[in-house]
């Protein structure tokens, strides 16, 4: 039988001289030597293996457990640092303001990748170095394994008294009969059709009859299935990351858009996603609900309505809500955030519509007081253009003369609060801005005579003028809006799929016994007197406490009276251990 | 009154419990060592010349039940250790009733389910015959996690954000917490064998001197694992028997903690719009499933398996600690549940 073992693999199971037809434990240790030479022993061979040797030497290190221990170590320490520093693909701008507050340390730590950690290049020299291990260890495993379980169970070895379990008695009944009977007991289904121990009976000559038999070929099964399984999750969540886009749109009541990588205020995709095969549907929202504790302000629920409407299909109404994803054009469509989106009119100092609608605030806080920027750029006749920043406060309360602030997340008394600027807005340069930003290079604030900035307080509904003669102000409506992200992702299924079926092996290759009995039946030693001597020993893998009371078990089934000599297997067989087998 | 105070006032009531069984332990603990000591000091000269040691000796005689044992104080301790365990219970249903949904939604429920488990998981392991030593390090460490629960952690029982309405509360929730529990019953096991595996092995950092701080080594020399004072030591269960009552342990919370990285990835998913995304949460419970993973694979590498995994364990376990308390209260990410 091969007799692959990865280098380091301590195992007496495999170990046990019952493998082979040696039983001299002398002959055991030198054999596991030749197949498992020790670290100390190697160097001195180093000198006279040439290339092709360092290789192997190289590839039976890597494939080996001390180094499969190492980089297990490496890869938990290297996880580290990304819980410690701020990472780029959380949230770059809590990178850039670290970069800020560090200006010695931060850029060696940004070359070296600690901002980038589980894309940096030793990150995955680890996780590739661990997976090549893997493959180069269990792969020949299998193949080990596939052997095993066509060939035979091991011979019975001759003496028994070096196994962790034993028993044994005399019977009045010929061996063959007896061994035959343990072979019926040791082959009773586990499932229907299914034997709990594979057999092999053997006639051993002088009489003697034995049957050797061996379970739990599940465990090792269960073992190289979590490992395959975590080739196969970590093939898939790579071809994941080519084959997924994600997509993010902030959708303002009323108003929808359509699934094209143009109508997205951020569109990522992997290397091997192409665009042009995006599900054209389209998605308008047309309401959305929120409910909030009303002693804690803490959020209850938020739904958004929306309408979904198919290529080819009729608009259907639809809701989105945390945890519940709508699915859309082979996409997920998640709610993500909230808001309000103040629909503000400007008309300029000339009387016409210089810019406003609905634009998103960003809430700042759980009672939804909210930042914004306004920009009317189509003011006519030369005037200034005018951007406007501030706040809303959604049920606003006045606590001193200049001073309001909001109580509560729903809209119940909305008010903004407005400082006035103007000048160019910056828009016609063609470099995109940010629409939650005003650029204020080339803008001036307009202030009061005591050279305070004027600050404008309007109602819903009202309408108010703008200071140095710019124009008026019309806060029309309070619409609101969601954020959602798109995500779609091929590889999702079989990401589930081999992380449930990593699942079932550990649980498998943990949890099944795995155990090898042995009965042997041959003629009393006195001869004539008729009797037949039943000896049992059974081994199992790891330590089992359901093994002597397996082979009891398997025993009392049979026709025995107990050993007549004063064995000392009696204290063995009676250790306090229950049926209980390995939890 | 009303439901979830009742649910408070249930779990001081548990921890006091639990505070008397800790006492009672450790008074058994002391008992034992205390007839141990005197034991050793009779049975040296009596079998200096028998062929077996004392150490072998006294192995086989943990298998009775010891004599010397203070009963008084384990029955004491077993049955407040019992009562604290159903008081906790009665406590955490009260606070889901109270709250009107499943009690693990903020660090002063996550604490007090964890504590739940690890308590119950200890009162299973020691139904036949109790190690007071395990007791001891898994009772003070749920004393400790109780108290700064109720006097720290504790935010008023109420509904939960949208983020949170999802049946996977149960099951993720549920089961990291559960997983928890048992890693601290196996923690324990495994610092009992180290102990015990130094004593077998007449190992001890202490006794030869140190190329540096000597003194420090003198001032704790008493502390020996092989001197008078860890004498009680030879009437636990030997090295082997502690590394695979740990292992079991701590094979059930692999598995239980695998099923929390799975069951978050799904949730995730749901919730998220990814199922893997490097958050803090996740790193911490993915350090932690390495570093325990790590351990299965040194019990079978040769030269370290024994002792030297053992070490895995303390890791392993300082890393579940870390990610439940530094991750939950100091670090912000998507997982910022604490309710602080």
């Amino acid at each position: 039988m091969a007799r692959y073992r990865p280098e380091g693999l301590e195992d007496t199971f495999a170990d046990n001289p019952a493998d082979t037809t040696t039983t001299v434990p002398a002959a055991d240790d030198a054999s596991r030597t030749s197949h498992a030479p020790d670290e100390q022993e190697r160097p001195v061979a180093v000198p006279t293996i040439g290339f092709v040797g360092w290789l192997r030497w190289m590839w039976r290190q890597l494939t080996s457990m001390r180094v499969a221990l190492l980089l297990l170590m490496l890869l938990a320490v290297a996880a580290v640092p990304g819980a410690m520093f701020p990472q780029r693909a959380q949230d770059e701008a809590k990178v850039a303001t670290y970069l800020l507050d560090h200006p010695t340390s931060g850029p060696w730590l940004d070359r070296l990748g600690f901002f980038d950690v589980y894309a940096s290049v030793w990150f995955s020299a680890i996780y590739i170095l661990l997976f090549v291990s893997l493959v180069g260890c269990i792969l020949p495993r299998t193949k080990v394994h596939f052997s095993a379980m066509r060939g035979r169970p091991p011979r019975t070895p001759r003496r028994f008294t070096r196994f962790p379990a034993q028993g044994g008695g005399s019977s009045a009944d010929d061996p063959e009969a007896l061994v035959r009977a343990a072979e019926k007991v040791l082959r009773r289904p586990w499932l229907p059709l299914w034997p709990r121990y594979r057999t092999d009976v053997r006639d051993e000559g002088g009489g003697a009859w034995s049957v050797s038999a061996e379970r739990g070929y599940l465990r090792e099964t269960g073992n190289l299935l979590f490992h395959l399984a975590l080739v196969g999750l970590l093939v898939s969540v790579a071809t994941g990351q080519l084959l997924h886009y994600r997509a993010q749109a902030i959708v303002i009541q009323g108003e929808g858009f359509a699934n094209a990588k143009v109508a997205y205020d951020t569109f990522e995709q992997g290397t091997a996603f192409d665009p042009s095969s995006l599900d054209p549907f389209t998605l308008q929202l047309d309401d959305f609900e929120s409910s909030f504790d009303p002693t804690t302000l803490n959020p209850r629920d938020f739904t958004a309505h929306v309408t979904l409407t198919e290529p080819g299909g009729e608009p259907a109404k639809k809701t989105i809500k945390v945890n519940h994803p709508l699915d859309a054009g082979g996409a997920k469509v998640y709610l993500t955030g909230n808001g309000y989106a103040p629909d503000v009119e400007i008309k300029d100092a000339a009387g016409n519509d210089a810019g406003g609608g609905p634009t998103p605030f960003i809430p700042q806080n759980n009672v939804y007081t909210s930042r914004g920027v306004i920009k009317a750029p189509d003011v006519t006749g030369g005037q200034d253009q005018i951007g406007i920043v501030g706040y809303l406060l959604p049920t606003a309360q006045q606590v001193d003369d200049t001073t309001w602030q909001s109580i509560y997340p729903q809209p119940g008394n909305p008010m903004l609060v407005l400082t006035v600027w103007h000048g160019d807005l910056g828009l016609d340069t063609g470099v995109p801005q940010n629409v939650y930003e005003l650029d204020e290079s080339k803008m001036t604030q307009s202030v009061d005579e005591d050279g305070k900035p004027v600050t404008l307080y309007v109602k819903m509904g009202e309408t108010v003028d703008l200071p140095d003669g710019l124009g008026t102000l019309t806060f029309k409506a309070l619409p609101r809006y969601v954020a959602l992200d798109l995500r779609h992702d091929p590889a999702l299924l079989y990401v589930l799929v081999f992380a449930l079926l990593a699942f079932v092996g550990l649980a498998t290759s943990l949890f099944a016994p795995r155990r090898r009995i042995w009965v042997r039946a041959a003629p009393g030693r006195e001869a004539g007197d008729g009797r037949t001597v039943v000896t049992a020993a059974g081994l199992a893998r790891g330590d089992d406490v359901g093994l002597q009371p397996e082979l009891d078990r398997i025993l009392a089934a049979l026709p025995l009276e107990p050993p007549a000599e004063p064995a000392a297997d009696t204290s063995t067989t009676s250790t306090p251990t229950s049926t209980q087998e390995t939890p | 009154m009303n439901t979830g105070d009742l649910s408070t006032l249930l779990v001081w009531a548990a921890a006091t419990s639990f505070t008397i069984a800790l006492i009672a332990y450790t008074v058994d603990m002391a008992r034992i060592a205390e007839q141990a000591q005197k034991r050793t000091r009779a049975a040296v000269p009596a079998m200096a010349g028998a062929s077996s040691g004392p150490v072998s000796a006294a192995a086989g005689s943990a298998d009775e039940a010891a004599p010397d044992r203070s009963h008084r104080a384990e029955g004491i301790a077993r049955s407040t250790h019992l009562l604290g365990v159903a008081l906790l219970f009665g406590g955490i249903v009260l606070r889901g009733i109270a709250a009107g949904r499943w009690p693990t939604a903020n660090m002063y429920e996550f604490t007090l389910v964890g504590v739940f488990m690890a308590t119950l998981v200890l009162a299973i392991v020691q139904r036949r015959r109790a190690i007071p030593f395990i007791s001891v390090v898994v009772l003070g460490l749920a004393v400790l996690f109780l108290a700064t629960a109720l006097l720290k952690f504790y935010v008023q029982a109420e509904a939960v954000q949208p983020a949170l309405q999802s049946y996977w509360l149960v099951l993720h929730v549920g089961v990291a917490i559960s997983a928890t529990g048992i890693f601290t019953v196996a923690f324990a096991a495994a610092v009992l064998q180290v102990l015990r595996d130094g004593r077998e092995n007449d190992h001890s950092h202490l006794v030869a001197p140190w190329s540096r701080g000597d003194g420090m080594r003198r001032a704790l020399s008493g502390w020996a694992v092989t001197g008078p004072r860890f004498a009680w030591l030879e009437q636990v269960p030997d090295a082997r028997r502690l590394e695979a009552m740990s292992f079991r342990l701590n094979a059930v919370g692999f598995v239980l903690w695998t099923f929390t990285l799975i069951a978050g990835a799904i949730w995730a998913e749901h919730a998220w719009g990814r199922y893997w995304g490097w958050d803090p949460k996740e790193i911490g419970t993915f350090v932690a499933w390495v570093v325990y993973a790590a351990y299965l694979h040194a019990r079978t590498t040769r030269g370290w398996s024994g002792r030297r995994a053992a070490y895995f364990v303390f890791v392993g376990y300082a890393c579940v600690l870390a990610n439940f308390t530094v991750i939950n209260l100091f670090v912000t990410g998507k997982h910022s549940y604490s309710g602080l």
